[in-house]
This record gives C-alpha cells, sequence and structure tokens, in this order.
C-alpha cells in the first residue's frame, strides 16, 4: 500500500496577485506544476466506494485518473477523464465542485476534500498543450444527427454521437461555437483560446460546425429532417435575460448581464476601439444578483476601472454563486450590499444617476431551501452610473415560437420524456433550454445522456 | 463569408451591396434584417433586408459611423465574415389586400420600405408612397417605388426636388384632401416616425412602425435593443421590428439610440484621423 499524503489542506495553486489581476483579463488561477499535481494527487485515499464519482454529473472515473498521475501516466489519466468528459479543461475550471464531486470527497469529512477539479484541469491542460495528438478512430455509422446550439450541451452530444459512428452537424446562431463558454464566462476565468481548443478536439472526432445559422430563422427543424437528418438535438440554452420590471430599466446605462457580458467578451469590448464594439461602463457600477453571472459581470467592470458594489436580495450565505468566484471578487476590491433589492432606477437626462434600494431581511425557507428574502418598507438611495442585472435567464423563445409541436413549460423550459425526446418524434433537447440555467456540467451531462437516447432510438427504430 | 457579388454607390453617403446568401435569400420575407460582421475585430450590424433574388441579399447601407465607412473601401468580390439572417418577425402584409395603404419613408427607411411597398402592391393594395430626403442628391429607389405604387409623391427638406417639406406635411395635406387610408406603414429616423403617428392618431389609421434599435446579437439574447410598447418591454429584433405606432415610447427609444454617441465619435476619429461632431 502506498503512502497517502494526509495533509490537511489543498496543495494551494498559484493565482495572479489581487490587485494586479483586477486591472487584467488574464485568467486568475495559474494551474499546478506536475510535482503540486502529483503531491496533490497523493491526498486521495482510493476509498472503495468512490463517492466523488457519483457527485460528478457525467460520472468522470476520479480515483482512476488520480492514480495515473501519481504513475506519471498523464496521457493515461487523460483518456480516462475522457472516457465520459468531452471538455475537462473546462470542467475543471468552471464547475462547483464543492457541491458535486468534492463535495462528496471522503477526505472532505474531516479535511478539506482532494482539488479533483485542480487535478482535472492540470491533465487536460497537459493533453492540450501538447503539439500532437493522437486522433480517436472512428467506425462511422451513415446517420445523420443535427445538434442545434453549440453550447457545452450540444457539443458533448456531438463528442458522444460521432464517437458512436453517427455523422454530426452542430447548428449556431453566433459567429463562434461555444455558447456561454465563449460569450458569458469570462477570459480571466476560462481563456477562450482553451475553449477553441477544446472545440478543436470535437470538430478532431469529425463533428461539422455551421455558425451563423439560426434555426427557426435561417432553416426550420422541417428542413432539417428534409435534408436527412434522422434526429435532432436542441441544446438552445436559457438565453433569454430577465429584467427586474421596475421604473427606469430602459435607462442609458442599464445592461442586462447577457448584453454587458457578450460586449466584453465575444466582441472583447475591452479592447475597443481596436475592437469595433464599444461598452459603456461608468465610474461606479451597481450589479443585481448573487450567482456566477453577477460575479463575472462585477469583476468584468472591476476591469474596466469601475468602483463595483453587488446587489443582492439574500445574505452572503445564500449567494448562488461557485464559493472561488465570490472569495475572489472579494479579493479583487468588489463591495457587497448584501439584503438589499433595488426597487426603482433614477435616471438624469436619459442617464443612470441612482438606484433606490429597499432592505430586506430573512424570513422563512422557500421551495429552493434558501431562506426568503422579506421587504421591510426600509428605503435608501445610492448613486450609480450603470447597472448590470443579473437575475437570471430564461431558455431562448424561438424554438417554441417556430414549432407549435414543440411543448413547453409555462416559463419556456422544453418537454422533454424519460427517453429526453420532446413531444415532437425524433427531436431531443437538454441543458438549460429543457432545466433552465445551470451549470455547464449538469448542461454537459444533459448533452451525454441524449447522444446514449438518440443511439438507444436510431438504433432500435432500424430494427 | 459572404461574397459581396455587386457593390454601388448610390450618392456619397449611400451604397448597395448585393451579397451572396443563398440561405437568408431562399427564407427571407419583407421587415426582416440581417447582421454582419466585417472581420475578426468587427462588431455586429444590423441591416434591413431591401430584396432578394434566388441567391443573393440586397441591402442597402447608409455612411455613419465607423463600421459603415469601412464597408464603403470594400468591392466586389470581397466579403463579409459574418452573415446571418433573416432576422426578426416578417412584417404582416397580407391583410392589406385590397386596402388603401400609404407607406411613408424617410431617407435610407426608403430602403426598408421598397420591400415592403413592392409585396402591398404585388397583393393588389392601393399603395401610395411618401418618401422624404434632405435634398435631390440623395435621392434613392425613385424608380423601383415608382413601379411599385399607385401614386409616389417626393419631399425634399430644402425643396430641390419634388415637395418641399417633411413627408409628414404630406401625408397630413392627403389625408386633408380626402384620401382615406385604412393603413399607414413608416420607416425611418425615430422621430419622423414619431411625427407620422401625430399625423395618423387623430385620424385613427391605424399605424406600423419599424424600430431601429441598437443590437448585438439579434437573436434575443441580450435586450440591448429594449423598448417600451404599450407600457411593456420589448425586444425590437424578436418582437419587432414592427409595431403598432400609436404604443411606442419614441421618446425613450431616441435616448436609447444616443447609448453609444461617444463612443462611435471615438471609433470615427480612429479611422479618418480628424474631428467630428456629428
Amino acid at each position: 500500500m502506498a503512502k497517502f499524503n494526509m495533509a490537511k489542506t489543498k496543495v494551494p495553486m498559484p493565482e495572479q496577485d489581487p490587485d494586479v489581476r483586477n486591472k487584467n483579463f488574464d485568467e486568475v488561477s495559474l494551474g499546478y506544476t506536475l510535482e503540486m499535481a502529483k503531491e496533490e494527487a497523493s491526498r486521495c485515499v482510493q476509498c472503495k466506494n468512490k463517492p466523488c464519482v457519483s457527485g460528478c454529473p457525467v460520472g468522470v472515473k476520479i480515483p482512476e485518473f488520480i492514480h495515473l498521475i501519481l504513475e506519471d501516466d498523464l496521457d493515461g489519466a487523460y483518456r480516462k477523464i475522457a472516457e465520459t468528459n468531452n471538455l475537462p479543461a473546462i470542467c475543471g475550471r468552471v464547475c462547483p465542485q464543492e457541491v458535486q464531486c468534492e463535495g462528496k470527497c471522503t477526505r472532505g469529512i474531516k479535511d478539506e476534500p482532494v482539488g479533483i477539479g485542480r487535478l482535472e484541469r492540470f491533465v487536460a491542460d497537459y493533453r492540450n498543450n501538447k503539439k500532437y495528438n493522437k486522433p480517436v478512430e472512428i467506425t462511422s455509422i451513415n446517420k445523420k444527427v443535427a445538434v442545434v446550439g453549440a453550447g457545452p450541451s450540444g457539443l458533448s452530444a456531438a463528442a458522444d454521437l460521432a464517437k458512436r459512428g453517427y455523422s454530426v452537424v452542430m447548428f449556431d446562431a453566433f459567429h463562434t461555437a461555444g455558447g456561454v463558454l465563449m460569450y458569458g464566462i469570462p477570459e480571466f476565468r476560462l481563456p477562450k483560446k482553451l475553449v477553441q481548443k477544446e472545440l478543436k478536439n470535437v470538430i478532431g472526432l469529425g463533428v461539422k460546425l455551421q455558425t451563423n445559422t439560426i434555426v427557426g430563422r435561417t432553416i426550420y427543424i422541417k428542413d432539417l429532417f428534409d435534408q436527412g437528418f434522422e434526429a435532432i438535438y436542441l441544446s438552445t440554452g436559457a438565453g433569454l435575460p430577465r429584467f427586474l420590471g421596475i421604473p427606469g430599466e430602459n435607462l442609458n446605462g442599464v445592461y442586462s448581464a447577457n448584453e454587458f457580458l457578450t460586449r466584453m467578451n465575444l466582441m472583447k469590448a475591452y479592447k475597443f476601439p481596436e475592437y469595433d464594439t464599444a461598452v459603456h461602463i461608468g465610474k461606479k457600477v451597481c450589479v443585481v444578483g448573487g450567482g456566477n453571472v453577477a460575479m463575472d459581470a462585477a469583476r468584468s467592470a472591476k476591469r474596466m476601472g469601475a468602483d463595483v458594489t453587488v446587489v443582492y436580495r439574500r445574505s452572503f450565505e445564500e449567494m448562488p454563486a461557485r464559493i472561488e468566484e465570490s472569495h475572489h471578487a472579494r479579493e479583487e476590491g468588489i463591495k457587497f450590499m448584501n439584503l438589499h433589492n433595488p426597487v426603482e432606477i433614477i435616471g438624469e437626462n436619459g442617464w443612470v444617476k441612482k438606484v433606490k434600494l429597499e432592505k430586506m431581511e430573512l424570513g422563512e425557507p422557500d421551495s429552493s431551501g434558501r431562506r426568503r428574502p422579506v421587504a421591510t418598507g426600509e428605503f435608501e438611495e445610492s448613486e450609480f452610473e450603470s447597472v448590470i442585472i443579473a437575475i437570471g435567464q430564461s431558455p431562448n423563445p424561438l424554438i417554441k415560437n417556430t414549432n407549435s409541436d414543440i411543448d413547453t413549460e409555462s416559463w419556456g423550459g422544453i418537454i422533454i420524456d424519460d427517453r429526453t425526446m420532446t413531444t415532437k418524434e425524433a427531436v431531443f433537447a437538454g441543458g438549460d433550454a429543457v432545466s433552465g440555467a445551470a451549470t455547464v456540467i449538469l448542461a454537459m451531462g444533459a448533452g451525454k445522456k441524449a447522444a446514449e437516447n438518440i443511439d438507444k432510438y436510431l438504433s432500435e427504430k432500424d430494427k | 463569408m459572404a461574397r459581396i457579388i455587386e457593390k454601388t454607390n448610390l450618392n456619397d453617403n449611400t451604397i448597395k451591396f448585393v451579397v451572396k446568401a443563398p440561405a437568408i435569400a431562399k427564407k427571407a420575407l419583407p421587415g426582416q434584417f440581417i447582421i454582419l460582421r466585417l472581420d475578426e475585430k468587427g462588431e455586429r450590424v444590423p441591416f434591413t433586408i431591401s430584396s432578394t433574388d434566388d441567391e443573393n441579399v440586397t441591402i442597402i447601407v447608409q455612411i455613419v459611423g465607423g463600421t459603415t465607412m469601412r464597408m464603403n473601401a470594400l468591392k466586389a468580390g470581397d466579403g463579409f465574415l459574418d452573415f446571418v439572417g433573416p432576422l426578426g418577425k416578417p412584417t404582416e402584409l397580407d391583410y392589406l389586400k385590397g386596402k388603401n395603404v400609404c407607406v411613408v419613408g424617410g431617407g435610407l427607411g426608403t430602403a426598408i420600405a421598397y420591400p415592403q411597398a413592392k409585396y402591398l402592391h404585388e397583393i393588389g393594395a392601393n399603395v401610395d408612397v411618401i418618401m422624404g430626403f434632405k435634398n435631390k442628391d440623395i435621392i434613392i429607389l425613385e424608380d423601383e417605388l415608382k413601379a411599385s405604387s399607385d401614386n409616389l409623391y417626393i419631399t425634399t427638406d430644402d425643396g430641390s426636388y419634388g415637395r418641399q417639406g417633411f413627408v409628414t406635411q404630406v401625408l397630413g395635406d392627403l389625408i386633408k384632401e380626402g384620401k382615406k387610408y385604412d393603413h399607414v406603414l413608416t420607416i425611418g429616423p425615430a422621430i419622423m416616425m414619431k411625427n407620422v403617428v401625430n399625423v395618423t392618431k387623430p385620424h385613427d389609421i391605424p399605424t406600423t412602425v419599424s424600430m431601429n434599435s441598437i443590437m448585438v446579437d439579434g437573436t434575443g439574447m441580450c435586450g440591448c435593443c429594449r423598448l417600451t410598447v404599450g407600457g411593456e418591454m420589448k425586444f425590437a429584433c424578436v418582437d419587432g421590428p414592427d409595431f403598432d405606432g400609436f404604443l411606442v415610447d419614441f421618446d425613450e427609444a431616441m435616448n436609447r439610440s444616443r447609448n453609444y454617441a461617444t463612443e462611435e465619435r471615438e471609433h470615427i476619429c480612429k479611422l479618418t484621423g480628424e474631428v467630428r461632431n456629428g
């Protein structure tokens, strides 16, 4: 039996200094060296019941890949991860590990859990930095499947279908594939070059990509069947921004987080005027919300030189953001105004001037298990020049509006059965389009499951 | 890459591009638009589809800022890196068959009004067209619109061609003279559309306006193009661009169109190396 490293805490990950990084868009976390990775890998006690695996939405064989790191077999470790995960360099960075794999880790009962995300990231980065990667051998089965939306869920489904021999075409409305990985999550958390590398890995499996194609406008679902696609996977995400529904929301200086982040990440507005797209961010910025999107917006605005305050209607404990992100945000000098809820945005000459906030207190837990914010009737006003609204997104209604035979929930989510099929034959759906805005890894898990179901459906159809 | 088949300068600041985009050409209907991006560093800019044939999409572009200035430097054979569409809801026109319709366009709005007038004329509506321009040098599509209307009225602000004055004046005069319109469609600067509504509303003539908000994605995912219609928040790119003119908050829409005025000037300065104040 090998000796385990019984250190109570994770091997720290090198990071850019908060005061340096809040002025640039380079990646905050720098990743492990081989020595650090091996030291951390030896904290895994290779327990028999493997609770970590059950905590991973795509069931990565965690103890096995960690063991291969210790054996210096990094290629083997990558292959082990890739058996179930198509985008490991991304998951290792953006998964909320504290409520998934690491939340279940045996070492986490007494000490800090094993840094599974960091190790997955290390292995994926090692592989992506290699000059030559052996192509995967695939036997083609000459059947066409269309994937609508090339975000994490679509990419995952496309990769799994391609590995099973299907001829897959991904359609994306934007000029670049990647969905939220490209337009939503900022460069300093998920470098776009890396997303493109992972995308290349998927394309390398023989998947075709057609950008600038909006299903429901440029091409309809009916056309796809006419073109010989035998099944369709809808992974159109939850890109419709929610607004607060309060007076002043259409003043200049008010952004949805989607608009602000799309301008910043996809269009590189932080490099204006080298890039053509502009963004107009004032000196004092208010970000409304407490999720990852709010943290991303706040930290991006900070990097544009603004004084940023996050306004959230519950307390710090209830914030749905990944712990590492809210922690990073605090380190970078973002202010938090918890238990406050905006009730009006007040303008001057058409521009944001002030935000009127109501103080909140915590009541009984609601259906999400979090304590419900209750209005106190006490108000205050705070001066801001910009407001970014990050209170969630709903599924894009375009598919619903152009396909009366695909049923949706009242809030927009596409309804699927236990085969992940929609109410339209041979049309499957998954990811945020079904669940509403969730996480990258849950969307990938849904894509994986759909690929399995599509394969089963098409194989049985032939019999 | 969408190849430019033909580029024609209609006048000093208006360009017509015929772009090869068969998938879009096949699906486009009057009232819809495309979004294009010039190159890797380009912004996404919306342009209304002026006409289509089997293979190609025609757009008419006014040179107003950085991107359109750079578009003017392109020639046939060059291409746009990204060209996506058709976007927006098509204008509902079929129910106007046999009705008396007035199409009112201002400046570049003429290019947008043209496919609507043409379609209405083809389905058998009685179509009057009123087109307004600053002066006679910037008049576009006169022959095309003459062929697609029963009566064509052209106005110029300075009287250098046609009637002198604004389109609203002609519209008001025609109504006063006893013309009975069942519907008015208007496309142009927000201030012009607001004034057209001020003419039609007292006579209770239903009026459709085509809003030209600032856009990013054009697919309903950011809300940059939002406006207030009948007290509700709408996105011009997916709920429009056409709306009931009686219900649109034009003052708010005009304010929102000034959101990036400072940055646009900076952008033009970078390209021209000179200071512009317009």
